[in-house]
């Protein structure tokens, strides 16, 4: 009986300050949306109209995800730097499609690829990813490291480092359009988290992911495809990213394949942790990761609205995801 | 009387609010080889590490060369007097061995510099302490294990220490590499130090020790001096029991050399050897027997499971199960064999899963369409399995962590059992777990193989081995060496088959 | 248990050969180089490149350190970009000043780093990508977005512009002196022992009684302090601290020190092996110059961003045959 205690880690908390500790872990999301928004009516002036909703929900989305990615990979175990990267690839091919002379003469023809190579251009990026994390068993930082700075480098050879403008309303409908006058890309990061959800609680592909996070050599052991799962979730995240970097894009009417997705491998997996993703793997909360999303997003509104740097945002940002992973730190023990 | 070295009292340790020791005690005077035994889970080890400051103890106070200790770290403990080495091995392989040895405590010149020559000159000066003359500067995991064990001993005793603290010190060595440790040992409390030696191994504890505490569910249960003791009586404080109920009966419920054991062949073995010391495996099982793996750690057991269940590829000969060759856990699987692994922790549960989750880790394919998971067929045969095998949890969506270890046992046979596989592996299958469940566990193999599957049984322990196993295969250094018959077997003669040295067929 | 020991000498002797082999493909780089290019082997071209890639060099030896021990430092292109704000800022002061401070703010983010992974328990890249993201707010909020230009009156710029006895640029002896303690201290001291036991085995460290926190914090701070140089020679080689500097830095020195030989498990490193990896890294771009320069090929400035990746996954491509142990342990 007590074999699982003998090797239990050293360290313990005083109960009380443990069960403050947990009630905060488990709560925290919720609690701290709370306060942001009660913080926001107190002293955002404007924070409660319809457009601060929109542009807040416009700026979430992307980030939501693709997080909901990132919280596929780090329920492996793993982490993916390359989701900025990917973005920008994907971000940079869209318009160099239906803007190339096959493009102009097929328009529909050319909004179809516009939409799917990308994709599939992000796809191969996580093929890339998986294939270094489990078939060359790189830990996954360094093998994402590769696209994290090629990707992006590849995004701005293909552009030649121009900003692609462009006038498409058919794909800017991707970050303009309005369904029940709630902007488009809201209701599809919901769809998409709900799809990663189901897949996650109800699939075999979900039951494995978390088996491979929470115990990598019992899973193996049990017969289950190891390698296959760590693809398919490198794939997923990749081709999300895409996603939001066609989003980026579509609100833009512009690529810049320079900033495109910039710093969202960062904003990716704060929301994921504050989302209560366990960086160690084994635990898949999508919906977390979107209040996570949201959470990052109001706080980035809040500095922003009241005339904060961008630059001490960062600082904000890098306070938020040390404090979210010491949070989570403990729980194991 | 002299004043104790050691005196540990009323020490208390709760992990996550389990109790790991429950007023312990330990006392050791000077120049005493005093052992430690106890089953896997007593609190050993939990006991050792508060000692050397690796967990703080909750409650209790320890007495060390007359006065309390205030250890709270290794490196105090060493400084303090009290060197260990551990079960793992806690040495750095890719180091070379004078860095191994010296660590800390490298020789210097000018306050700072490690004077290389001279740490080398040291390391080999103790080393030849134990007659080994090895290149010190090649890295440490260029050796075999028992030598990096010695080195890990060399170390610990070239500390200035007045306690030495060996923890299952002969576990990976030969039977001359034991004599030499042995002889160090004696050195030692010849030079006035104590040690403290932790051992499965019984015989040692009557070869080496002085006297003997005995541990059992984080308690100290007897304090002995080994003269004045018997192994039965051991045997009997270890697992609680009265011995004179051992005497009389058996203590297994798997009933071995009962069953009529005219099945087809299952599996079959023939000179299989794996890069991961399995040199020459020749083992058969049939339908409805159970065929015991007899040997002690690092004698290849473990091994040969991982070869049959196509974990490791084969180098020679062959593996066989009705006449396919698994090549990977997955087909190993589909073909119908099942492997309750050894390491509970590291290799079986999935510990942020529930019990349903973990029962049904290895079947879902067989549970799924087209991806999908079948919820209702799965809680069905999740309950199934709950109720047939007592597993005892507040519902099926408890998370497997929070259960007893003999519980999560049950739950993983469970695993392998919804597989409905032909042969299954069981690598210690009641190791860790209290005798009501262990009574169980072994009820529900016995029931598994009457239905006309057969089961490979490893276990440490004989009387397992001797009363629950239809045939015995010994292994020895990576090999099978022979193979025992029941009825008929005794643990004696299982003992002897396991410690003689095989001639012709194992290489020294 | 002792089953990877096996592994672990195969792993160890391969080691040894790769770092050789980055001796060797260093000398066949510039024996190309020699060969096809005539100014090539000229005092210009050596003192450039070295004088440019003495940043990225003293940047290398610290993350070794960090990787010796299986940690990870991200945060130093940041912290070099904050360091190159604060010595621009103390520049009229001259180096004597200048330099320390430099040194001081990057040892400050390295303590930082060093505080949150090793009391908070936060994994090092995590803890290091966040220490990223500060210092790169810091670099902004203290120079107010703008480079900073340095005080040229001050014999500040004499470190990145101006050459020892006319001879040898100041940062490249400042390199050399900073790798030769570095070499020092890794082969020669109880400290540098430490921080490969502790990448060979973190517990066992533990268990040995090192002083595994000292150590690791030791890394850290190291690292930051490194960072903090090549600050200051960004500052003082380009008359300006540059908040925006420093972006893929942290890769390039990762680069260095896999291409040096040393595991990014831990255990396994050598000092001159990393310079070595720093060089030959930097010579890639040279000599990609040359062939520019020449009208061969054609590549824009981004393409060197798709070279680095490149490189590194070649270099992991190498590695990961060497410990390819890993995949005979995964069970």
């Amino acid at each position: 009986m007590s074999t699982r205690l003998e090797s239990a880690s050293p360290a313990t908390a005083s109960p009380a300050t443990a069960r403050a500790l947990r009630q905060l872990r488990r709560h925290g999301g919720l609690v701290a949306l709370l306060v942001l928004v009660l913080v926001n009516i107190a002293i955002t002036p404007n924070f409660l109209q319809l457009q601060t909703l929109f542009v807040n929900i416009s700026q979430v989305a992307t980030i939501a995800i693709v997080a909901i990615g990132m919280t596929l990979v780090i329920a492996t175990g793993g982490i993916d730097l390359s989701v900025g990267a990917v973005m920008a690839l994907a971000g940079a091919l869209a318009p160099l499609i239906f803007l190339s002379p096959f493009g102009v003469a097929y328009p529909a023809l050319g909004l179809v690829a516009a939409f799917t190579l990308p994709l599939l251009a992000a796809m191969a990026c996580g093929l890339f990813n998986g294939f270094m994390v489990s078939v060359l068993r790189v830990q996954p930082i360094i093998a994402t490291l590769i696209l994290f700075i090629s990707g992006r480098g590849i995004a701005q050879v293909l552009t030649n480092g121009n900003l692609q403008t462009f006038s498409n309303p058919s794909f800017s409908y991707l970050g303009t359009g309005r369904i029940l006058g709630l902007p488009f890309q809201g209701w599809l990061a919901l769809a998409l988290a709900g799809l990663v959800y189901w897949l996650v609680t109800r699939t075999l592909f979900g039951r494995y992911l978390l088996a491979i996070g929470g115990n990598e050599r019992a899973a193996r052991l049990s017969g289950v495809p190891v390698r296959r799962v760590k693809f398919g979730a490198y794939v997923i995240c990749a081709g999300l990213a895409g996603i939001a970097g066609l989003i980026v894009v579509a609100i833009n009417s512009a690529s810049d394949a320079g900033r495109n997705g910039n710093l969202m491998e960062l904003d990716a997996i704060a929301a994921a942790v504050v989302g209560g993703a366990l960086l160690q793997g084994g635990r898949a909360p999508i919906f977390g990761a979107v209040l996570g999303a949201v959470i990052i997003q109001l706080v980035k509104y809040t500095l922003l609205a009241n005339g904060v740097e961008d630059e001490v945002a960062l600082i904000a940002k890098a306070f938020i995801i040390v404090v979210a992973v010491y949070l989570q730190a403990g729980r194991r023990e | 009387m002299t004043t104790p070295l050691l005196q540990m009292t009323g020490i208390d340790k709760a992990f996550a609010g389990v109790a790991a020791l429950t007023s312990a005690s330990l006392t050791i005077e000077p120049g005493e080889i005093h052992a430690v035994i106890g089953q896997n889970g007593a609190g050993k080890s939990t006991l050792i590490k508060i000692l050397t400051g690796v967990y703080r103890r909750d409650a209790g106070l320890i007495m060390f060369a007359g006065k309390p200790s205030t250890i709270s770290s290794p490196r105090e403990a060493q400084d303090s007097g009290i060197s260990t080495i551990y079960q793992e091995l806690t040495l750095v392989p890719l180091r070379s061995v004078t860095e191994n040895v010296t660590l800390g405590y490298e020789p210097r010149i000018w306050g700072g510099i490690i004077d290389w020559p001279r740490a080398h000159a040291r390391t080999r000066e103790i080393l030849a302490r134990f007659g080994i003359e090895i290149d010190v500067r090649a890295p440490l995991g260029s050796y075999s294990t028992a030598i990096q064990q010695l080195v890990a001993i060399a170390r610990a005793v070239s500390l200035d220490a007045r306690l030495v603290i060996m923890d299952e010190p002969t576990s990976s060595l030969d039977d001359r590499e034991v004599e030499v440790l042995f002889g160090v040992v004696r050195g030692l409390k010849a030079s006035g130090v104590s040690v403290l030696y932790v051992s499965h191994f019984l015989d040692e504890l009557f070869r080496i020790c002085d006297s003997v505490t005995v541990m059992r569910d984080g308690r100290t249960v007897a304090r002995k001096a080994i003269a004045e003791t018997t192994k039965l009586e051991l045997i009997a404080d270890m697992l609680g029991r009265d011995i004179d109920e051992i005497r009389a009966d058996g203590m297994t419920e798997l009933g071995g050399g009962q069953r009529d054991r005219s099945g087809e062949v299952l599996l079959e073995a023939k000179a299989a050897a794996t890069d991961r010391r399995l040199h020459r495996l020749d083992l058969i099982v049939h339908r409805g027997e159970i065929v015991g793996l007899a040997g002690l750690l690092g004698s290849g057991r473990t091994e040969a499971a991982r070869a049959v269940f196509g974990l490791d590829r084969l180098q020679k000969g062959s593996v066989s199960f009705k006449g396919q060759a698994p090549s990977d856990p997955a087909s190993a699987i589909a073909a119908g064999i099942g492997y309750l692994t050894e390491d509970r922790k590291a290799e079986g549960i999935v510990p942020e899963m529930s019990v349903r989750e973990n029962v049904t880790l290895a079947v879902l394919p067989k549970l799924s369409r087209g991806g999908r998971i079948e919820r209702g067929r799965e809680r069905a045969l999740v309950e199934a399995f709950i109720k047939s095998l007592g597993i005892k949890t507040a519902n099926m969506d408890q998370p497997i962590r929070e259960l007893s270890g003999g519980n999560q046992q049950k739950a993983l046979l469970a695993r392998w059992l919804a597989t409905e596989p032909e042969l299954l592996i069981l690598d210690e299958p009641t190791r860790g777990v209290d005798v009501g469940a262990k009574l169980e566990i072994q009820a529900i193999i016995r029931d598994y193989v009457a239905r006309g599957f057969g089961v490979l049984l490893i276990s440490s322990e004989f009387e397992e081995l001797v009363e629950g196993a239809d045939r015995i295969t010994v292994m020895q250094d990576g090999y099978s060496v022979t193979e025992l018959q029941n009825p008929g077997i005794t643990e004696n003669a299982l003992v002897k088959a396991i410690a003689h040295h095989h001639r012709g067929q194992a290489p020294a | 248990m002792g089953d990877a020991t096996t592994f672990d000498l195969r792993r160890y002797v391969r080691g040894q050969a790769q770092s050789n082999a980055v001796w060797l493909a260093l000398m066949a780089l510039i024996a190309f180089g020699l060969l096809r290019y005539d100014n090539f082997g000229g005092a210009y071209n050596i003192v450039s490149f070295l004088n440019y890639n003495s940043m990225f060099i003293v940047i290398s030896i610290g993350m070794c350190f960090v990787i010796m021990t299986g940690g990870i430092d991200l945060s130093v292109g940041s912290v070099a970009a904050f360091t190159s704000v604060v010595a621009a800022y103390l520049s009229p002061w001259g180096i004597e000043v200048a330099l320390p401070g430099g040194i001081l703010a990057g040892i400050a983010f390295g303590a930082v780093n060093a505080f949150v992974i090793i009391l908070m328990r936060v994994p090092p890249f995590i803890a290091t990508l966040a220490t990223m993201l500060a210092a790169k707010g810091g670099a902004l909020v203290l120079s107010g977005a703008q480079t900073i230009s340095v005080d040229w009156g001050s014999n500040f710029t004499k470190l990145g512009m101006e050459k020892a006895f006319g001879v040898v640029p100041w940062t490249i002896v400042l390199v050399a002196i900073v790798a030769l303690a570095a070499w020092f201290v890794l082969e020669r001291t109880s400290l540098g022992r430490t921080v490969l036991a502790i990448g060979g085995g973190e517990d066992a460290s533990v268990l040995m009684g090192l002083e595994v926190d000292r150590t690791k914090a030791f890394v850290y701070m190291l690292s930051g302090a490194c960072a903090g140089i090549a600050g200051v020679f960004l500052a003082s080689g380009f008359g300006a601290g540059q908040p925006l500097e420093g972006v893929g830095w942290e890769l390039s020195a990762i680069a260095s020190v896999v291409v040096g030989g040393t595991l990014l498990t831990g255990g396994l490193g050598s000092v001159p092996a990393t310079v070595a990896g720093a060089l030959l890294l930097g010579l890639v771009f040279n000599i990609l110059n040359f062939e520019n320069g020449r009208g061969t090929i054609s590549l824009s400035a981004y393409w060197q961003l798709v070279v680095r990746g490149g490189f590194l996954f070649i270099v992991i491509l190498l590695q990961n045959r060497v410990s390819s142990a890993r995949a005979a342990e995964d069970r």
